[in-house]
């Protein structure tokens, strides 16, 4: 391989709606080496990749694959071109093995020769160190062995140019480092390695360049070895940051919510949560850590009202010091609402459940007001004179109140989200990946916003994945694993490695 | 910046790409040429039919609307055609792709029909209509109750199950038309009897009441959809069931009362036909308003005012293609022909509205990077 360049972008334009995704983008990946692509959510880091994999035509722009200029009308070119890139959402198919998927779609002549798929499966994991079983079905698999197929799938095809998406959003701790060893085998192997991300510590662990996206555009290249977290941040962001969360004390913290023995099962009668207990405290920041699927979402929608528990469960409120408390377990949310319980909720699927993509600000500021109104009338007054204090405190960009909620960005809906739930004056808040694809500015907003909640009094539940975040911010982690409570940690003390392998259900119910 | 040399042979012909917001005026145009395209493309079958294009739209015009009796006549159509796409508003509003509004319109007037031919002779005039009326909204509501809680209960497709429903009530008419309901007096082929003076509809302006009724309906749905809480719950439901249930609605209750609404309002249709333009029951007595309602709530885009002009519209349509049929012995298929060439290109135009087509070579997208 004579040239130094893998992959030479020159002048790519993309735009959607008439709004660029990339702006000229003009960038070089070398073989031989791993490169980060850096940059917020929306500067256009998918949308590049997406055009070297033949899912996007860029409007405008030459690609350059080993020197040769390249046009890649679809996957099958990018393939051709030795171009594997790994998405976000696995596209396998579930009831199939491992060597199955690897060889599905390929056109090979004769019949299927299992044996040899196996051995050259074989041979390609041991080479860059993967562990693997080619004879196991997908339905079997943990999120990162599924991700080891994908790589594989692509290495087997012969790609020598890898693009991974995001590829250590589902991962542990430990998970990542193994991945990380695998990338950097395939380095040294001389393949070109581009890992997309916003994680400044992974790039700062893994990668030999940085190129950094804003907004569209391409803002430079560094070395990692000359690179810091705080330089980058300001490449990516444009302006100088603060990257330190702040935790006040907690004053005078007294229960306000507790749960015993929430148990609950799914519609395959799989049990999901067993037998969960924990207390939130006004005035506190409870964060539940786990590995994605571990029964987060079921135990936030189960407390709201919205999965059913079993009887057996209970979740007592307690709105005030004197201790009377309200049984949440057998209600349904409209009940729950009207006994008077303050539980705000910002669930996972902002546009899916929290709020209503095709509606308006206003409208969906009247989502939790509706029923104010006379005659069965609504009243829409109140509900755009909220929609306009949000927009004012919380620095919502936005035409106007009367703009449907999915044309915002992410972290303008979020903001709309969270702004309404506190509105509400909760006495529990409960948010799951609040800051999920939200950009590091609007991330830091939610901090303050529910450290602001937590000084006065509320008892904040943050369903999180990013550990570094999780320990930064929480008084108390609750760590789930596969449904079951491994331990609850002192944020203050605790460290990532603890916690991951509590995560992972390696250290069970010593830290209780 | 052009597209590079060596490669700009195999650039895609064509790519489609999704509008950002597009103007009302852009919009409108858009419209305006696919109905002259429409109108084209229709002159074009009837020159090959040996007419003159010009003359024929000129008498489907004035063949729906140059005279009092036309006018009516049209009127006719109209009336229930804008009855049942309002009882769609909220039922498609909720995304419940209720296709069963003809069965509801047969079951209001199967109960309609009821009180007129076995109880006219025990009530006044008023109050036999007034009970007609609201016998029709009844039966045409229960109609609509069935799939509404099956969807409820256990999310049964309301699509194929209001249309399998369809062709019971169908079969209930013909079975009441050969066999209980017969009229004793009629020979030959097996006929329901007229209705007695009685329980015909009165006639204002020449049309029966029944316009001042639905365009009550217009006036009650706009305020119902825009202004009510239970507007409000029917959009939040039919744009996510999750966020409603999030919030507490309780998402069967909303989608059966929505339903029985949208049933009660096709069953007054029913009614309306029966007593104000057929005075009898028979078999064709929904005649596919339940099916062309469909056509007129999409193309209003759900506005209850904007059903009154596309249902007009239609029912010109229908009655100028009953026209030209006698004035220039087209077939009556061949009249259909035109009515679907017309409604596909309208229809179409709304993928021109929401994307636009790069043609290759097209430097569009260079320019808009530009401003």
């Amino acid at each position: 391989m004579n040239p130094v360049n893998a992959i030479e972008l020159c002048d790519i334009t993309k735009s959607f709606n008439d709004v660029p995704a990339n702006n000229r983008v003009c960038m070089n990946v070398r073989w031989g080496e791993i490169l980060s692509l850096l940059g917020e959510n929306g500067s256009g880091k998918t949308t590049l990749m997406n055009i070297l994999a033949g899912i996007y035509y860029p409007d405008d722009g030459t690609v350059l694959i080993n020197g040769e200029e390249a046009n890649i009308l679809s996957p099958k070119d990018a393939f051709d071109l030795g171009i594997g890139m790994i998405h976000q959402h696995f596209k396998l198919v579930d009831n199939m093995t491992a060597a199955e998927n690897i060889v599905l779609g390929l056109k090979e002549k004769g019949r299927l020769d299992r044996k040899s798929i196996s051995a050259k499966v074989k041979e390609i994991s041991e080479k860059y160190g993967f562990n693997i079983n080619p004879e196991r079905k997908i339905y079997d698999m943990s999120v990162s062995e599924k991700q080891t197929v994908e790589i594989i799938k692509v290495l087997y095809r012969g790609a020598k140019i890898l693009i991974l998406d995001e590829p250590t959003a589902v991962l542990t701790a430990q998970e990542t480092d193994k991945l990380f060893t695998v990338l950097k085998n395939m380095r040294d192997d001389g393949k070109a390695v581009v890992i997309i991300t916003h994680k400044l510590q992974e790039v700062l662990a893994v990668s030999d360049r940085v190129a950094v996206l804003r907004k569209g555009e391409y803002i430079g290249t560094v070395d990692t070895k000359d690179a810091t977290a705080q330089m980058l941040t300001e490449m990516m962001v444009g302006r100088k940051v603060s990257l330190n969360i702040d935790r006040p004390t907690p004053v005078n913290p007294i229960p306000r919510l507790v749960a015993k023995g929430i148990t609950c099962f799914n519609e395959e009668g799989y049990k999901i949560l067993d037998n969960i207990d924990f207390t939130a405290n006004g005035g506190e920041i409870l964060g539940i850590a786990g590995i994605s699927g571990s029964g987060q979402k079921e135990l936030l929608e189960g407390i709201a009202g919205l999965y059913p528990v079993t009887s057996e469960s209970s979740v007592l409120y307690y709105p005030d010091d004197t201790g009377k408390a309200t049984e949440l377990v057998g209600k349904r949310p409209m009940q729950i609402r009207k006994l008077g319980v303050a539980l705000s909720f910002v669930p996972e699927d902002r546009l899916g459940m929290g709020l209503v993509g095709n509606m308006d600000l206003a409208d969906n500021m009247m989502l939790r007001s509706y029923l104010k109104g006379k005659l069965g009338f609504t009243d829409r007054k109140q509900p755009k004179k909220l929609a306009e204090d949000v927009i004012d405190k919380l620095n919502v960009v936005t035409p106007g109140v009367s703009t449907p909620v999915r044309k915002l960005s992410g972290g303008n809906v979020q903001k709309v989200l969270v702004g309404r739930e506190i509105a509400a004056a909760p006495k529990v808040l409960m948010t799951a990946y609040a800051v999920r694809g939200l950009d590091i500015n609007t991330s830091y907003t939610i901090y303050s916003l529910l450290n602001e909640q937590k000084k006065a009094g509320v008892a904040v539940i943050f369903v999180g994945e990013d550990l570094d975040v999780l320990l930064e911010l929480c008084d108390k982690i609750l760590v789930l694993c596969g449904g079951k409570v491994s331990g609850i940690v002192d944020g203050r003390t605790a460290t990532k490695e603890e916690i991951g392998l509590m995560m992972t259900g390696h250290k069970e119910e010593e830290k209780r | 910046m052009s597209v590079s040399k060596g490669s700009a042979k195999k650039t895609p012909l064509i790519r489609i790409a999704k509008r950002a917001d597009i103007s009302k005026l852009h919009a409108w145009f858009i419209r305006i040429a696919a109905i002259l395209l429409a109108l084209a493309s229709g002159g074009l079958l009837i020159l090959a039919l040996g007419h003159n294009p010009f003359a024929v739209y000129r008498d489907m015009i004035s063949g729906a609307i140059s005279t009092k009796t036309a006018t009516i006549a049209t009127a006719k159509i109209a009336i229930p055609l804008l009855g049942a796409a309002l009882s769609l508003a909220p039922a498609f509003k909720m995304k419940f792709w209720n296709i069963g509004t003809e069965g509801q319109i047969l079951a209001g007037a199967i109960a309609a029909s009821y009180f007129a031919l076995f109880h006219y002779q025990n009530f006044s005039r008023p109050v036999l209509l007034f009970i007609m009326f609201c016998a029709s909204i009844v039966a045409g509501g229960l109609w609509g109750l069935i799939p509404a809680i099956f969807k409820a209960k256990w999310g049964t497709n309301e699509t194929l199950f209001t249309l399998m429903l369809n062709y019971i009530i169908l079969k209930i008419v013909t079975y009441l038309r050969t066999g209980p309901w017969k009229n004793p007096s009629s020979s030959g082929f097996p006929k329901i009897a007229m209705f007695d003076a009685s329980a015909r509809l009165p006639n204002v302006f020449g049309v029966n009441i029944g316009w001042i009724i639905v365009l009550g309906i217009v006036a009650f749905m706009y305020i119902y959809m825009r202004y009510s809480q239970q507007g409000y719950e029917i959009a939040v439901v039919g744009e996510s069931e999750h966020t409603a249930r999030y919030v507490g609605m309780s998402v069967g209750k909303i989608i059966v009362r929505t339903i029985l609404l949208s049933g009660a309002i096709a069953g007054m249709v029913g009614f309306l036909i029966v007593s104000g333009s057929s005075y009898t029951l028979t078999d064709n007595t929904a005649g596919g308003y339940g099916f062309t309602a469909i056509t007129v709530a999409w193309l209003s885009k759900l506005n209850p005012f904007a059903m009154i002009i596309i249902s007009v519209f239609l029912a010109v349509l229908k009655k100028g293609s009953n026209t030209i049929q006698t004035n220039f012995k087209i077939p009556a298929s061949a009249s259909d022909v035109l009515t679907g060439i017309i409604l596909f290109f309208m229809l179409g135009c709304e993928f021109f509205i929401n994307y636009r087509l790069i043609f290759r070579g097209s430097n569009k997208a260079v320019e808009v990077q530009n401003d």
